[in-house]
């Protein structure tokens, strides 16, 4: 098991689990706001719908299905 | 029977829909008729800058007019206008520039125009993203942006104008008291005469990068690549949308009627950005495309009477959203034979006769 860290807060994962996963896990659906403020997930899990972009180690648009865990990450969502 | 309009405008780009507001708000009626779509074409395909421009008088004057205008308008558009008044900084990459920089601050100073000069500490607290060692600039505060599809719309909705997708063949086939052409670079296919080239240019736009960039920034070389004749030349040319997404241009290239994207040329205007705002090089686009802006030889547009009933408002290169409310004032002074507001002989036709 790696530890990451997703807005601030502590969490656990298997290694080798996408950033997806690992918010899934913790029930992490809204990982963004569209251009008018709409809610935005993981959609296609394949890295075509750009829907779950996140802010990984403070560099945004990171498509969180296609980033898999490393140690000490710090991910931030919205 | 619908009665036959007083005016017929062939675009509905900006300059044919503030023609059709203009002359609306005068108690004309008003008829417009576009191939596409109303506002898809140059309209949709620049960056909607609002900025005055003092290469000559004639363009200062009418850039001037143009952005009070806009102002003025402001007040009624639609949210999704997106109207934003974040100014235009003017970026001197060297002594040289700065010193150029300062004779623009003259000449707004002198027009009662806002402008502040920035030295190199002020720059980069005004734009921490562009890179070390650039001399200064020029702030002109009151340079605004503008999503010019949605204004189009707004402008044509307000001048209560009747838009008819047709493609029209001749002018002289168009029966109504008079006939405006403003087809911007599509017009030698209707007017062959006039001296209109079109100038093909890329833009690109990015993901939502939020404070990235505050204002519209522009390296002062832009006169030299908009108004120079080279057949291709690219210029830095940065603009923060509201939502945080930035577009980056310019290019400029004589000779091309295929809209595909230009890879090398695409290249070299991404790299000229690169080297003002290194961290673009870490930013997503999203998406580039292509306009072509309707060239004339001065860079000046053709406001006024061709011949008969026939009157001209194209030709306004890549100034054609800031220049189109000014253009719509002098056009319609002509027609309902009032007075101009600025003097209107530098933007007819007859200067291109011998």
């Amino acid at each position: 098991m790696i530890k990451i860290r997703c807005d601030g807060r502590e969490i656990s994962v298997r290694e080798g689990t996408s950033v997806a996963a690992a918010l899934l896990g913790e029930g992490n659906l809204e990982l963004r706001r569209s251009a008018t403020g709409a809610a935005r997930g993981p959609l296609c899990g394949m890295g075509v719908c750009m829907e779950c972009r996140v802010t990984i180690d403070g560099e945004a648009h990171r498509l969180a299905c296609q980033t898999l865990c490393v140690a000490g990450m710090d991910v931030k969502t919205l | 029977m619908t009665p036959s309009p007083d005016v017929i405008i062939v675009g509905a780009g900006i300059v044919g829909a503030a023609c059709a507001y203009e002359l609306a708000q005068a108690g004309a009626r008003v008829e417009v008729l576009e191939s596409g779509i109303a506002g898809g074409g140059a309209t949709a395909a620049g960056m909607g800058h609002l900025v005055v421009l003092d290469d000559n008088e004639p363009e200062l004057a009418l850039t001037k007019l143009s952005v009070s205008l806009w102002h003025e308008l402001a007040k009624t558009l639609p949210a999704a206008a997106e109207f934003w008044r974040c100014g235009t900084l003017w970026i001197a990459a060297d002594a040289v520039e700065l010193a150029g920089a300062k004779a623009k601050l003259d000449m707004y100073t002198r027009h009662g125009l806002a402008a502040e000069l920035l030295d190199e500490r002020q720059l980069y607290e005004a734009e921490p993203q562009l890179r070390a060692g650039l001399a200064g600039g020029l702030l002109a505060a009151n340079d605004a942006v503008v999503y010019a599809p949605v204004a189009t719309r707004f402008l044509l909705e307000q001048a209560k104008a009747r838009v008819t997708r047709t493609t029209v063949a001749n002018l002289d086939e168009l029966k109504s008291g008079a006939v405006v052409c403003a087809t911007g670079s599509l017009t030698p296919a209707l007017i062959p005469e006039l001296p209109i080239r079109p100038r093909k240019g890329h833009l690109a736009i990015t993901d939502r990068y939020p404070g990235f960039a505050r204002h519209q920034l522009v390296e002062l070389g832009y006169l030299q690549s908009a108004h120079g004749e080279s057949g291709e030349s690219v210029a830095f040319n940065v603009q923060p949308r509201p939502t945080g997404q930035l577009l980056i241009g310019s290019s400029r290239q004589y000779g091309v009627d295929t809209a595909s994207i230009d890879a090398p040329i695409l290249s070299r205007m991404l790299e000229r950005a690169f080297g003002y705002m290194p961290g673009l090089r870490d930013c997503r686009v999203v998406r580039t495309w292509t306009g072509f802006r309707a060239s004339t030889p001065d860079k000046l547009p053709l406001i006024g009477k061709w011949r008969g009933n026939i009157y001209l408002a194209t030709g306004h290169e890549g100034l054609g959203v800031t220049t189109s409310l000014g253009t719509a004032k002098i056009l319609a002074a002509e027609i309902l034979g009032r007075p101009s507001p600025i003097p209107p002989a530098p933007y007819r036709v007859e200067r291109f006769h011998d």
